[in-house]
């Protein structure tokens, strides 16, 4: 086990270099630069800040400036928002971006397995159709949209619960991010769940389980259970890391100090250090939960180690 | 329980009660900011987003009052040299800043010339290049700072050179451009003087927490000079780029301001929200460039169809709904400075049939026709109300023979290609840096030739250029006479309008809601609004 989990992480070494050359070159090849604006900046104005920020320097020599500094752990300044680092910036916004992720997370995980077996259980029976109406909403109903009419509801009509913003500690701000972020994730768990529960229900085993005459929730807890979950398994990795970096709009709209915003208002800026530092950041922690997904993999199926 | 232990939590439980009952009798501004800002140091701010929370912790020689008017700020008065060219600001005996250090000129000075050094790379800096020795530093062309045109004649006296008389200067001294660094701080600190653990304000607020991505808290300087009349104790900017959502939180209570709403709303908050939506206009343009190089618009009698079929008076009431004034000449109503009737052509008061059978007319006379329609393309940075007013312009100019293509890209790479020169129409918007017509006028400025034979078009994306006009316009710049200088920039509008060197389409206007419990906020035409005017009831 610990000479896979090696054989995994040092593989990813080369996989995250070419990345990172990638990303470099493209953002430069893609039309537009960071300091372009409405208005025009005068020449000398420009070549100031371009001298700033090395970009008076050869393409090749950047790139490896970039290296170099990224060696000794430095990701370099944000060429827009300027007070702050692009470290400083992803150390600000990372632990809310965490925390968000994690609890919509475990939260989506939890309804959408229970939500999955009760519908499998209870095939073409009212709680089953009930349930995929529910799921069907989350995966429908653009999550932009959701957080609009949540907003609209809970916030402004029944004014139960804040309609943005964010309060240290404060978990009534956190319903609504983690509603919105949550469902679709719930949502396909619960289809996953469903499919392959159905699937091992139908399979000889729990025929034969059945035919001695163990009762239905034996049967769930000790047979079907765990070989239901790999597939959902399989998907938890991806799902993590989308909760984890897929929060944009949701932090777009409640107001939220997280990390998910800054890539894509990055790229539109063509603020080249805060682009990169996110691409790097996020690359690490889908490599990093795409490597313990595929640890517990071998764990469930230990097949899976001596591929 | 030892008795120092017991003293500690008497001394937590008396500290906590101290900031419940404080929390419970300050006032605080919900204040929707839109954008996030990018900096609090006012050398590298660009947006309005930025000159909120900066213009309420930084004060310059001068400062606006509610109606955006320039007035005395950190100034206590100030003189003018006959010829226009020096300016001689006393500072106010009672300006320090939040730490207790006086304010001094030297303050002053230590940020214009920073605002000036290559190495800050301020992107405005070139505002105040009205400044002697401004630019010349700017670009590096003179390294000895102590050359600029702004000196401490004592701690207490600052005073201004210029290149040329520059009537709006005060306006300009209100501008975050032109303001002081607390220069104590930033021998201290270097250039992390503006970072939120280490600033100090000389303005009615001071930042004391900024959470990126999600808000700005600044409390009141209680050693600013007119604290006493300040109202609301602790300003907090919210950082929401979504106006829908920001509209959301207003309407469930959580902000008492919103700097801009979605202009499809706008009818849902008169109805709902009687009086609470402010729409005023303000100082800017929004206009779309003829690329004069382009063969087929080189043509005047093409650029005049493609103006005068255009319908403005429906743009801002039915394509935005919300009501922004059409634009027939450049400059916008209430400059400052600029004395005289607005220009209006005459073609604006005709029946829009007989302008569009006029503009056919001038079109077919041109060589197009039904048959052979002129084909253009039209760009514009991605937005929604730009699609809408694209799509409806392209519509008004189909029966003229016109056939527009639309091509939206990011602003970046918009802006990168009208700069270039690569573009027939583009969609453009300038809002005022100051209040004077010279900062609209000088958009259409001839560019000015550079080492390699290359043309810096600047602003001037559509590379409009008329001789007469550039000479007006230098004239303006060196006459004192207000009167006499308005004339020669209204002649001067006239050309460039009457040779459709650009194409106005209507004047903005500055979108705000403030909730019933907010008073002293005045609509005013810079769209400034200082927060220590402000009260807020419960």
């Amino acid at each position: 086990m610990l000479s896979y989990a090696l054989r995994r992480v040092l593989s990813a070494i080369p996989v995250a270099l070419i990345a990172i050359t990638a990303c470099f070159f493209i953002l430069r090849l893609a039309p537009g630069g960071p300091f372009d604006q409405e208005r025009a900046l005068p020449a000398n104005i420009l070549r100031n800040l371009r001298a700033a920020y090395d970009l008076d320097q050869p393409l090749v020599v950047q790139y490896f400036l970039y290296l170099a500094r990224l060696l000794r752990g430095d990701l370099g300044p944000s060429m827009v928002v300027q007070d702050f680092t692009v470290s400083q910036l992803l150390a600000l916004g990372l632990p809310f971006s965490i925390m968000l992720g994690l609890v919509a997370f475990v939260i989506a995980t939890a309804i959408g397995l229970l939500a999955g077996m009760i519908a499998a259980v209870t095939r073409n029976k009212w709680p089953d159709y009930v349930l995929v109406l529910v799921v069907m909403i989350g995966l429908v109903v653009p999550n932009f949209l959701m957080g609009s009419l949540l907003q609209l509801m809970f916030g402004v009509y029944l004014k139960w619960l804040p309609a943005g913003g964010w309060q240290p500690g404060s978990v009534a701000h956190l319903v609504l991010p983690v509603t919105v972020l949550a469902w679709p994730h719930a949502a396909r768990i619960s289809r996953l769940m469903r499919g392959s529960m159905i699937e091992v229900l139908g399979s000889n085993y729990v025929r034969t389980a059945t035919a001695k005459g163990l009762g239905q929730r034996l049967i769930l807890a000790r047979h079907a259970i765990k070989p239901a979950l790999l597939p959902v398994v399989s998907y938890l990795g991806p799902g993590l890391s989308y909760l984890l970096t897929g929060s944009l709009i949701v932090e777009q709209i409640f107001g939220l100090p997280g990390i998910g915003k800054y890539f894509i208002n990055a790229a539109l800026n063509r603020d080249y250090g805060l682009v990169l530092g996110t691409v790097i950041l996020y690359m690490f922690l889908i490599l990093a939960l795409n490597l313990i997904v595929d640890l517990i993999y071998a764990w469930l199926d230990p097949r899976v180690r001596y591929r | 329980m030892k008795f120092t232990t017991a003293m500690k939590a008497v001394a937590t439980a008396s500290v906590f009660a101290l900031m419940m009952s404080t929390a419970a009798s300050a006032v605080t501004l919900q204040l929707h900011n839109g954008g996030d800002p990018r900096t609090l140091d006012p050398h590298k701010a660009s947006g309005n987003w930025e000159d909120r929370p900066i213009s309420d912790y930084i004060e310059g020689l001068m400062t606006l009052d509610p109606l955006g008017e320039p007035v005395l700020g950190q100034a206590a008065s100030y003189d003018v040299s006959e010829d226009g060219l020096v300016y001689t600001f006393t500072l106010r005996d009672d300006a320090v800043w939040s730490d207790g250090t006086p304010v001094t000129a030297q303050d002053f000075v230590l940020g214009a010339q920073r605002l000036q050094d290559p190495a800050t790379a301020s992107s405005y800096a070139y505002l105040n290049h009205f400044i002697e020795n401004a630019e010349a530093i700017n670009s590096g062309e003179i390294t000895d700072f102590d050359e600029l045109g702004v000196k401490a004649i004592d701690d207490k006296t600052v005073e201004i050179t210029l290149n040329a008389p520059t009537p709006y200067l005060l306006a300009a001294l209100t501008h975050y451009t032109a303001y002081p660094v607390p220069s104590h701080v930033v021998e201290e600190h270097g250039e992390a003087w503006s970072q939120i653990d280490n600033l100090v304000a000389n303005g009615p607020y001071v930042p004391v927490e900024w959470v990126p991505g999600s808000f700005i808290r600044s409390e009141k300087n209680d050693s600013y000079y007119d604290a006493a009349n300040v109202a609301i104790d602790e300003v907090v900017y919210h950082i929401t780029e979504d106006d829908n959502a920001a509209l959301n939180r207003y309407r469930a209570g959580e902000f008492d301001i919103l700097s801009s709403f979605p202009a499809d709303q706008y009818q849902l908050l008169q109805d709902q929200y009687p009086g609470e939506a402010h729409v005023a206009p303000f100082l800017g343009v929004y206009y779309y460039v003829m690329n004069q190089e382009s063969e087929a618009l080189k043509d005047m009698n093409v650029r005049k169809a493609l103006s005068i079929s255009l319908n403005r008076e429906v743009i801002g009431p039915d394509v935005l709904g919300t009501g922004e004034l059409p634009a027939y000449g450049w400059v916008p109503p209430g400059t400052a400075n600029y004395e005289g009737e607005q220009y209006m052509p005459d073609w604006a008061s005709e029946d829009y049939g007989t302008r569009i059978a006029d503009a056919t007319a001038l079109m077919e006379a041109a060589g197009y026709s039904a048959d052979n329609p002129l084909n253009l393309q039209l760009r514009y940075n991605t937005n929604e109300n730009h699609r809408r007013i694209a799509v409806a312009i392209a519509s008004m100019w189909e029966p003229i023979h016109v056939r527009v293509e639309l091509f939206n890209a990011e602003v970046g790479p918009h802006y990168d290609a009208l700069q270039e020169g690569d573009f027939q129409i583009g969609r453009a918007g300038w809002l005022m840096d100051y209040n004077d017509a010279s900062n609209m006028l000088d958009l259409l400025k001839s560019g000015t030739a550079q080492a390699g034979g290359n043309i810096a078009w600047g602003n001037n994306y559509g590379r409009y250029s008329n001789a007469e006009y550039d000479a007006l316009l230098a004239q303006a710049a060196t006459e004192l006479d207000l009167v006499a200088r308005a004339g020669m920039m209204h002649e001067a509008e006239a050309i460039a309008m009457d040779e459709f060197g650009v194409l106005p389409i209507y004047y903005y206007v500055s979108k705000w809601v403030i909730s019933p419990r907010i008073s002293g906020f005045e609509d005013n035409a810079v769209d400034r609004h200082l927060t220590r005017y402000l009260s807020k009831s419960e």
